[in-house]
């Protein structure tokens, strides 16, 4: 059963959302330069802080779990990396990220002992602590991306890094930093550490040009790699079997989001408003196998004026000619979270979008059999 | 899509286009599945030479509207086992910017049914791709 909020009286899209570590919290920015951090209280949320300190849309959140840090990103070209003082209440330090375009993402490494940005710069900025200095400093990796990256993701030894670009492209880095962490051991994408070594480069198709990189993520092993693309497309690259690339071209509109909740699962959304399911089988297929939204056709409620403009306003249309789409989510998916568990076992999955709404899903594990009752023919 | 055909259509294949006699002698002998899969195996998507990509499509064309409605099942079924439903979506819509006469209605029909086998998603990845038909 899907569980779905919304926050505060607007109806503004959730450019992005991050959870805390046990997840009382959420910050979320609500489309523009603010980050809202809500508490949870039963059924309800309380709006805790607001942390306004970005001028422009705020592109990117990560909250490290363990040292209950945030970082934020944003179309300002700055990065903040926020502590909560004894009062409770948020404060900024800055980034210096020495970049000349929008940030667009940011994530932290899974030690939480440094974080990477990317940006419209074409480059990744990977940024630690400086003790020295009191002060958190950047180091650039340039080559050899050639647009805007879209997305990034940390494997877990916390060295490498992949990143989704609009040039196409999926590349696998070393983000190793020899001033703050020991030399890494080596792993299947390759023995090579220094900063900004690319280990694997993936086009998002052999055949043609592909489109935009939207998401990538790293499996819960580091071992594969998944990403979606603008072209409605769901690859899967396994450095333990050569870099071979599992492609599947779906029938859907084109998937922003994607997340491991399995060894061999992903869960993918996006401007189809619907989250889905997809395995990897024993022959090395990628195949649906289940859909998180069970909704059927809806009927129909009662109109009242209220739900009309909601119902517009969500849909981010100026005329009222009909109405709901058949689906939980109103309008495109932004991003997907794990709310319960992790890449290696999610049973819970949290998706926030265009339409303002943040929902909790339940992933039905149990592997390919598990997933498999639902698919439909 | 690793498959023998995804290759075939990308990396072997001639950027010359398809073969204009066999295609013809295909038709004349009423193989028109046959001259359709040629047609698409062929497709120069990746041929810079608009000359080339235009003739590719005027074959193509030809070979669309010589395939009845009733046929139009069949075919799509054949091109969707060989992983070419793209490509054909993509000329179905080149086919639109140069209407001939009962051209478009019979491209509509076309449009319904590959559509129908490969979802929208098949019409993204027509306006994604950077190599045109």
């Amino acid at each position: 059963m899907a569980e779905t909020f919304t926050f505060g009286t607007s109806l503004a899209s959730i450019t992005c959302h991050a959870w805390n570590k046990d997840r009382t919290q959420i910050a979320l920015s609500p489309n523009n330069h603010e980050i809202h951090i809500y508490s949870r209280d039963g059924n309800d949320w309380k709006l805790a802080d607001v942390l306004n300190q970005h001028d422009l849309r705020v592109m990117g959140i990560d909250w490290a779990k363990n040292t209950n840090r945030i970082v934020s990103c944003a179309a300002d070209r700055n990065a903040y990396v926020w502590t909560q003082g004894e009062d409770g209440k948020w404060k900024p330090t800055l980034v210096l990220l020495r970049i000349n375009r929008a940030a667009t993402c940011v994530k932290w490494s899974p030690a939480e002992n440094k974080f990477a940005v990317g940006s419209g710069a074409r480059l990744i900025s990977v940024c630690y602590f400086e003790s020295e200095n009191d002060w958190w400093v950047s180091k650039h990796i340039k080559k050899p991306i050639r647009s805007t990256v879209t997305s990034l993701d940390w494997h877990p030894n916390n060295v490498l890094l992949v990143a989704g670009s609009t040039d196409y492209k999926v590349r696998v880095f070393s983000a190793f930093i020899k001033d703050v962490e020991e030399a890494p051991t080596p792993t299947p994408w390759g023995n090579r550490k220094p900063l900004g070594q690319l280990m694997a480069e993936f086009k998002n198709s052999l055949t043609s040009g592909g489109g935009w990189i939207n998401n990538v993520s790293f499996s819960s092993d580091g071992n594969k790699v998944c990403w979606v693309g603008h072209d409605s497309c769901v690859s899967i690259a396994d450095a333990t079997n050569g870099n071979t690339v599992i492609r599947l071209r779906t029938g859907y509109l084109p998937f922003l989001s994607c997340e491991w909740v399995s060894p061999n699962s992903v869960v993918v959304a996006g401007y189809s408003c619907v989250p889905l399911l997809y395995s990897l089988t024993a022959d090395n297929k990628l195949v649906l196998s289940g859909k998180l939204d069970k909704s059927q056709k809806r009927e129909s409620s009662g109109i009242t004026a209220m739900r009309i403009f909601q119902s517009m306003d969500r849909n981010m249309r100026t005329e009222n000619t009909d109405t709901v789409v058949d689906s939980i989510h109103q309008n495109a998916i932004t991003s997907v979270r794990i709310y319960a568990g992790d890449k290696s076992s999610a049973s819970k999955v949290s998706t926030s979008g265009v339409d303002g709404q943040l929902v909790i899903w339940t992933v039905e594990q149990g592997g390919i059999n598990g997933g498999m009752r639902n698919l439909q023919i | 899509m690793r498959t023998t055909s995804g290759r075939t259509t990308a990396w072997t294949a001639p950027q010359s286009g398809p073969d204009e006699t066999e295609i013809t002698t295909l038709l004349t002998q009423g193989k028109v599945v046959e001259a359709l899969l040629s047609a698409l195996q062929n497709a120069p998507l990746r041929c810079k030479n608009q000359i080339v990509k235009d003739h590719a499509l005027n074959i193509t064309l030809r070979v669309l509207l010589s395939i009845k409605s009733t046929q139009i099942d069949q075919a799509i079924d054949t091109v969707d086992q060989n992983d070419l439903i793209d490509v054909l979506m993509k000329y179905i819509y080149r086919g639109f910017e140069i209407p001939s006469e009962g051209s478009s209605g019979h491209l509509l029909q076309w449009h319904e049914k590959a559509f129908a086998k490969g979802g929208v998603g098949c019409i993204v990845r027509v306006l994604s791709d950077t190599n045109r038909a």
